[in-house]
């Protein structure tokens, strides 16, 4: 019932391609669905419309009325529109003063705590800092032990006042230590709190005025819905923050309050939490996440997550294989478990350009692989290393042991035989033929 | 006395003060309120005097629908079916359209009342499994709910199967004990299922009325946690047949669409059978249990309105949607 937000554009750049040329009703019609699906998407009702009206404005202009084909130019100006929107440049943290202090603040259950961990091994890897975590979080049960834990996993000490409950008192105290010991971030994590709790957003506040940050940083979590823009506002009008954190990022949330808290309170989002692990930090990519938001696929993330999961000396002997003309239904297997273990299949699809569309009305599940699956398990190791051995009488025999049909057995060996094709496309860099094929139906069925 | 009807009076409130619960109602209300007042006053102006809404006004009631997360989807439904309704009548007035909005919307939750956990006299405890994405506040409604059991006079038993989150088995053992509940827990990265099955051991001898088991948070799209989840459910039935007796999905008020995507795949791996809402006491609406109601069937049961251990309170739909629409 709730379709994502690129088959909603899809639908609604049908619209505009039916028609020959752009007139004021068809971009109206169009702009209709953009702003649904937006919304269905997260973003705020008025920054939807806002944006929206933007487009349209840019669309009736004179560079669309000249063009061939106005559903592309739409997009483009639709996803330019947004990166703009978005801050077109990654934003850096500012660690210039020593000891640099940064304030963590945010609603309760946002990841605050999680991404003060992974923002202590960031700097310490990445920037050969020593960073000091500082528990402030003085109220949720076990926060201060959570801190804790984490800071061991990640080697960075931690400061902490036990018997202390004043975290104004225990920040101040935090910044004296870190200048005796020689710590040059400070990075202090602090308790969610509603937007609404005044005498809570006071704290923090006076917890802003007495340690003076360098950067505060506001944490959201990227599932957020219509109430991300009085959030937004109201911690911005308290702490004035530098930049945001949008955590949770690895979840299937089109995040469209990404877009919103941007737009409400111009403020850059500085990084993304996109895993529970303490090293699933990134920076962020205006331009990736206007493609998500739009749901126009993401394959610069696909790729990393597939570097995630994926041995790199596997990689290294498959693509040797695909060189060679060696890759066989062994490799493929291997392929779908790595997969499998890649998350939601239609989720990882969706990423690729062009394929979010058709695969709209199938429900893929990890079982679509089970008959695949079988068939190969019905191969002999042989068969299964030089798929062309495969003749009538072998596929009748794989066809019984998988308790399949032979038709099936066919179609999987053309999907096979389209995959390494495609495979080895990628290897030559033929990148542009391989879009080609895949925006056509040639794409193997999931 | 029963233990149904312990139950029942503590859920049902008969044991608090009149004015506490009143106290309460009017926390949620003026919370919900605090942004839609002006929204009536607004549309009582602009429809005096006039014999039918028009578009304009439609668009207003879009955006109170929408931007108390109830979604595109279901707000089209609600205002369609509100047009039907207004088509029929000549003169509309806008106390009129305030009572047939709240009655469109009541129409599209299948739980008319929220229901108690009903604990039927067995020998064996009645098992809730708590399960949700992570923050969304699973624990601390936990320690909530283990309260209300607890002054209902039951005997409880937690079982600390997040195991993987740094800390969480000091938090829900922190809850434990202020709340004074038995709590079985094992080292952290232990396998939660086998957690749960020694929960339901322990709580099973110990002859305990109800056993709540926390689980790690989790993103709904990673299919190896999911699976987890299933096999935590899937072990507590060799101990107690049926366990656990409910699946309990906490969902965070200020999430977007995001939660129906969780409904369905938590309902797919774990059969979410109620929905616990939490932090309803800041200014997201929660809009979005509407269409989750609509579309899966499952009732709402309770409200987080704050990190006290008192502040979970039975979820009434038509308290929700008047606190929506008061003015």
């Amino acid at each position: 019932m709730f379709e994502n937000l690129s088959n909603k554009l899809d639908q609604a750049f049908k619209v505009l391609k039916g028609q020959g040329s752009i007139s004021e009703i068809n971009v109206a019609q169009t702009m209709k669905e953009i702003r649904k699906a937006l919304i269905s998407a997260d973003v705020d009702f008025k920054t939807a419309k806002e944006f929206t009206s933007n487009v349209q404005t840019k669309a009736l202009g004179q560079q669309v009325l000249t063009s061939l084909k106005p559903g592309d130019l739409l997009t483009k100006i639709m996803k330019d529109e947004l990166a703009t929107l978005m801050g077109s440049e990654k934003s850096d943290l500012n660690l210039t003063s020593k000891p640099t202090i940064i304030l963590v603040a945010g609603l309760q259950g946002s990841g605050k705590t999680t991404f003060c961990g992974k923002l202590a091994l960031h700097l310490k890897n990445k920037h050969n800092k020593k960073p000091l975590l500082v528990a402030c979080d003085v109220y949720r049960p076990a926060a201060i032990n959570q801190l804790t834990v984490l800071s061991e996993e990640v080697g960075v000490d931690v400061f902490k006042e036990i018997d202390n409950k004043n975290p104004v008192d225990i920040a101040n105290n935090s910044i004296s230590y870190a200048r005796k010991n020689a710590k040059d971030v400070v990075i202090i994590d602090t308790a969610g709190r509603l937007a609404i709790d005044e005498h809570m957003m006071n704290e923090i506040g006076t917890i802003k005025d007495q340690v003076k940050p360098h950067e505060t940083l506001f944490v959201v979590d990227s599932m957020t819905g219509q109430d991300a823009v009085n959030t937004a506002k109201s911690f911005n009008d308290t702490l004035d923050y530098s930049g945001v954190v949008l955590t949770k990022l690895d979840g299937d949330t089109r995040g469209g309050a990404a877009l919103t808290i941007r737009s409400v309170v111009d403020k850059p989002i500085k990084f993304i939490g996109t895993s529970e692990k303490m090293d699933g930090l990134d920076v962020f990519y205006p331009d990736r996440m206007a493609s998500r938001i739009l749901g126009m696929g993401d394959v610069i993330s696909l790729v990393e997550r597939a570097q995630q999961q994926f041995n790199e000396e596997d990689a290294r002997k498959i693509q040797k294989k695909i060189a060679k003309n060696t890759f066989g239904f062994d490799d493929f297997l291997s392929q779908i478990q790595q997969i499998k273990k890649m998350g939601n299949i239609k989720d990882l699809a969706s990423m690729i350009p062009g394929v979010s569309k058709s695969i709209k009305d199938t429900d893929i599940d990890n079982d679509s692989f089970k008959g695949i699956e079988s068939i190969i398990y019905s191969m002999t190791a042989e068969e299964r290393s030089n798929p062309t051995l495969l003749n009538g009488s072998r596929k009748k025999r794989i066809a019984q042991g998988s308790g399949t049909n032979v038709q099936e057995i066919n179609q999987l060996i053309k999907q096979f035989n389209q995959m390494s094709k495609m495979m080895k496309m990628m290897q030559g860099g033929g990148k542009a033929k391989m879009m080609q094929m895949m925006q056509g139906n040639n794409m193997p069925k999931l | 006395m029963a233990l149904f009807d312990k139950l029942k009076n503590i859920f049902t409130g008969e044991n608090k003060s009149v004015k506490a619960v009143e106290d309460n109602k009017h926390q949620l209300e003026s919370s919900l309120a605090k942004t839609k007042k002006s929204f009536f006053e607004k549309l009582s102006k602009k429809v005096i005097g006039k014999s039918k809404i028009d578009e304009n006004d439609l668009d207003d009631i879009e955006e109170v629908l929408i931007t108390s997360d109830i979604g595109v989807e279901t707000t089209l439904k609600i205002i369609h079916n509100l047009e039907i309704r207004v088509k029929k009548d000549n003169y509309i007035n806008a106390e009129d359209l305030n009572t047939i909005l709240k009655d469109e919307i009541s129409n599209l939750f299948n739980n008319e009342d929220s229901k108690d956990f009903i604990v039927p006299e067995t020998n064996d405890p009645y098992v809730i499994m708590v399960v949700g994405v992570n923050g969304v506040g699973k624990t601390t409604t936990i320690g909530k709910l283990a309260h209300k059991f607890k002054l209902a006079g039951l005997k409880v038993v937690l079982g600390a199967a997040d195991t993987f989150r740094a800390a969480a088995v000091d938090q829900i053992s922190i809850w434990a004990e202020r709340v004074g509940v038995d709590i079985v827990k094992q080292d952290m990265g232990s396998d939660p299922a086998s957690v749960a099955f020694d929960t339901l051991q322990s709580a099973k001898a110990k002859k305990a009325d109800v056993v709540i088991i926390d689980t790690a948070g989790r993103l709904h799209n990673k299919i190896n946690l999911m699976n987890e989840l299933t096999k935590i459910r899937n072990v507590m039935h060799k101990i107690i047949p049926n366990a656990p007796h409910d699946v309990m999905l906490v969902l965070d008020a200020s999430t977007g669409q995001n939660a129906i995507e969780q409904a369905k795949q938590f309902t797919a791996a774990t059969k979410v059978n109620s929905l616990a809402l939490t932090k309803l006491d800041g200014t997201a609406k929660g809009g979005v249990v509407i269409g989750i109601s609509d579309q899966f069937n499952i009732p709402v049961r309770y409200i987080g309105v704050g990190e006290g251990i008192n502040d979970l309170q039975l979820f009434n739909s038509k308290e929700f949607v008047n606190s929506i629409f008061n003015n």
